[in-house]
């Protein structure tokens, strides 16, 4: 009960605020100055590639990283001020799976609990919960270095639950996971929400920005690029479809300068040419109608990849 | 529906942050510990066959040969196994101390990088330094006082020595552990590093501080590996404290203030690396 009125009174208060924030390694600026807010029970993204500012974004939220300039709240407070105190109601999962190898899988999250000043009597019935969420109760006394790397990614998910935080942050949660382990763990994730736990995750998987998040911002070397729901970002950046065609590594420049006039606007990548559209099928006539006939084309759904592309000129994974 | 959901209560009302504020440093040393007890059998091996065995060979062995030849007051007035077993004993304190600060160090920045885990909940790195060195604490004493009453039961200390002689050889453990526990932390990867302090500190500190003869028994410019060497000051303290071995007053504060010292390098140094790694 309790719970819902402390729920109410903050309701309106942001998880998390950053305004001008900053963050320089020597001569290197990783993080260059970005705004953003996230709202209580939100699903929030940062999407960009490799060395885009989204890790050290994440460190600085999980207050373990001190920010080089600007201000930055979360949960109310100054993580340079209340870092224990932030960060005793935050779950995170780091990028690397960094579980203890020595201890069995229930010892791994008993131990963590015990970090947050947890009881062994309340730790004990969180444990079973906790298992039973990440599917790994037959597993329960196996040393984590057995366990597979689907196995592993879920462990460190429901350790960064067990104290039941708050915000929960996920840096590339599915990166290097077959997809059928993704799909389990998005599924965990979508329960989570439902909780009312705010999510903050990066990623570089446009598929999974649009499955989990609500609202994202797209950011490439240190600055945000853009910001909105994943349905917003496309419908602002991108056309309706889609027409990938190819014509041969050699002939895709050539081709391109003939294709002027169809589509909203081209983008000519290496391997094929992208035909931004709202009506896919027709702009394929139009080309074949030309005289050109493309090796192999594809009509589909605009998708964030093309929001990236469109923002920053370049794919998102190299 | 799994049973996540209807339980949850939500971190601000589960977790009070006071409590890890003030008590992260022992929930890091119960993690260590846990992480101990699955080496349990190895750490007794080592940690008591080793020097039980310096016991039975030198000690015993040499020993006989050393009363026989120079007397059973041969060496500073008493029987070689009484003046051989303080040093064995510090020995086996600092060794004892360090083993468990600089593998899980490594470990904890480099191969399972589990400081950056436990940096990642309520704990801060000062609790973590005070952690590790806690538990390390906890091995040492554990292993100093078993070791001791196997010493008294083969005649090589006495009983009423004992107490003084914990707190002196902790005193040395928790000295060097710091020191290492602070060299460690700049360390990024094994990168030969064990083997260099195997071979280059250890073993020269074990062999050349008095261990098995008075250190005024070497060259002068040999004896100022014992002056700067725990083990030796370590020695010398006990040595005072176990058969009345003399030792000027003010020599006996040296020892104390030098290990003191150590200890507190060691911390000061280790609190702003571990701060420094766990915020890249």
């Amino acid at each position: 009960m309790s719970k819902s009125t402390s729920k109410k009174a903050d309701a309106a208060a942001p998880m998390i605020v950053a305004k001008g924030l900053r963050k320089v390694y020597g001569d290197f600026v990783a993080v260059d100055g970005i705004d953003f807010e996230v709202k209580r029970g939100e699903s929030f993204g940062l999407l960009g590639p490799n060395g885009a500012g989204k890790s050290t974004t994440m460190k600085m939220i999980a207050s373990t990283s001190q920010r080089t300039g600007g201000e930055l709240t979360i949960l109310g407070k100054d993580p340079n001020d209340f870092g224990p105190e932030i960060r005793a109601h935050l779950g995170v999962v780091p990028q690397q799976d960094n579980l203890d190898r020595e201890l069995k899988v229930w010892e791994n999250l008993m131990t963590y609990g015990r970090f947050f000043g947890l009881k062994s009597g309340f730790l004990k019935t969180k444990i079973d919960e906790l298992l039973e969420f990440a599917q790994l109760e037959e597993k329960r006394n196996v040393k984590t270095e057995e366990l597979s790397g689907g196995m592993k990614r879920r462990l460190t998910i429901a350790r960064g639950l067990i104290n039941e935080p708050e915000i929960l942050m996920l840096d590339e949660p599915t990166t290097g996971l077959d997809p059928q382990a993704r799909h389990i763990l998005w599924d965990r994730l979508f329960r989570l929400k439902e909780v009312g736990v705010t999510l903050v995750i990066t990623t570089h998987y446009m598929d999974e920005a649009e499955q989990l998040c609500d609202r994202l911002v797209v950011m490439d070397k240190g600055k945000i690029m853009a910001e909105g729901s994943p349905a917003d970002l496309i419908k602002t950046y991108s056309s309706k479809e889609v027409l990938e065609v190819r014509f041969g590594s050699d002939n895709n420049k050539t081709v391109a300068k003939q294709l002027k006039g169809i589509g909203s606007r081209l983008e000519i990548l290496p391997d094929r040419i992208l035909v931004y559209t709202d009506d896919g099928e027709a702009a394929l006539k139009q080309i074949l109608k030309a005289g050109m006939h493309p090796i192999t084309s594809l009509v589909r759904r605009s998708s964030l990849e093309d929001v990236f592309l469109r923002l920053t000129g370049r794919t998102l994974v190299d | 529906m799994t049973t996540v959901n209807k339980t949850w209560q939500g971190a601000a009302k589960l977790v009070d942050p006071a409590t890890p504020i003030r008590w992260g440093a022992f929930y890091v040393a119960e993690f260590r510990i846990r992480g101990m007890l699955k080496w349990a059998a190895a750490i007794v091996a080592f940690g008591l066959g080793n020097p039980v065995l310096y016991l039975l060979s030198i000690g015993i062995g040499i020993g006989a040969m050393v009363d026989k030849t120079q007397g059973s007051q041969g060496i500073d007035g008493v029987p070689y196994l009484t003046f051989l077993a303080p040093a064995l004993l510090a020995t086996a304190a600092i060794q004892g101390a360090m083993d468990e600060v600089t593998f899980p160090t490594i470990e904890g920045f480099h191969w399972t990088k589990m400081f950056y885990s436990i940096n990642n909940t309520a704990i801060s790195s000062k609790q973590i330094v005070d952690g590790v060195i806690l538990s390390a604490m906890a091995r040492c004493v554990l292993q100093v006082i078993l070791y001791e009453l196997i010493l008294v039961l083969f005649g090589a200390l006495p009983l009423a020595s004992l107490p003084v002689l914990t707190l002196a050889s902790l005193i040395a453990g928790w000295g060097f552990a710091a020191v290492m526990l602070s060299v460690t932390a700049f360390v990024n990867d094994d990168d030969g590093f064990f083997a260099v302090v195997g071979r280059f500190i250890l073993t020269p500190m074990f062999m050349f501080s008095g261990t098995f003869f008075p250190l005024t028994a070497l060259p002068i410019w040999l004896q100022w590996i014992g002056w700067i060497s725990p083990v030796w000051h370590a020695t010398d303290l006990g040595r005072a404290l176990s058969y009345g071995h003399p030792v000027e007053p003010w020599m006996l504060l040296v020892h104390v203030v030098y290990l003191l010292a150590l200890g507190v390098a060691g911390m000061v140094t280790a609190y702003p690396q571990f701060k420094k790694r766990l915020a890249e």
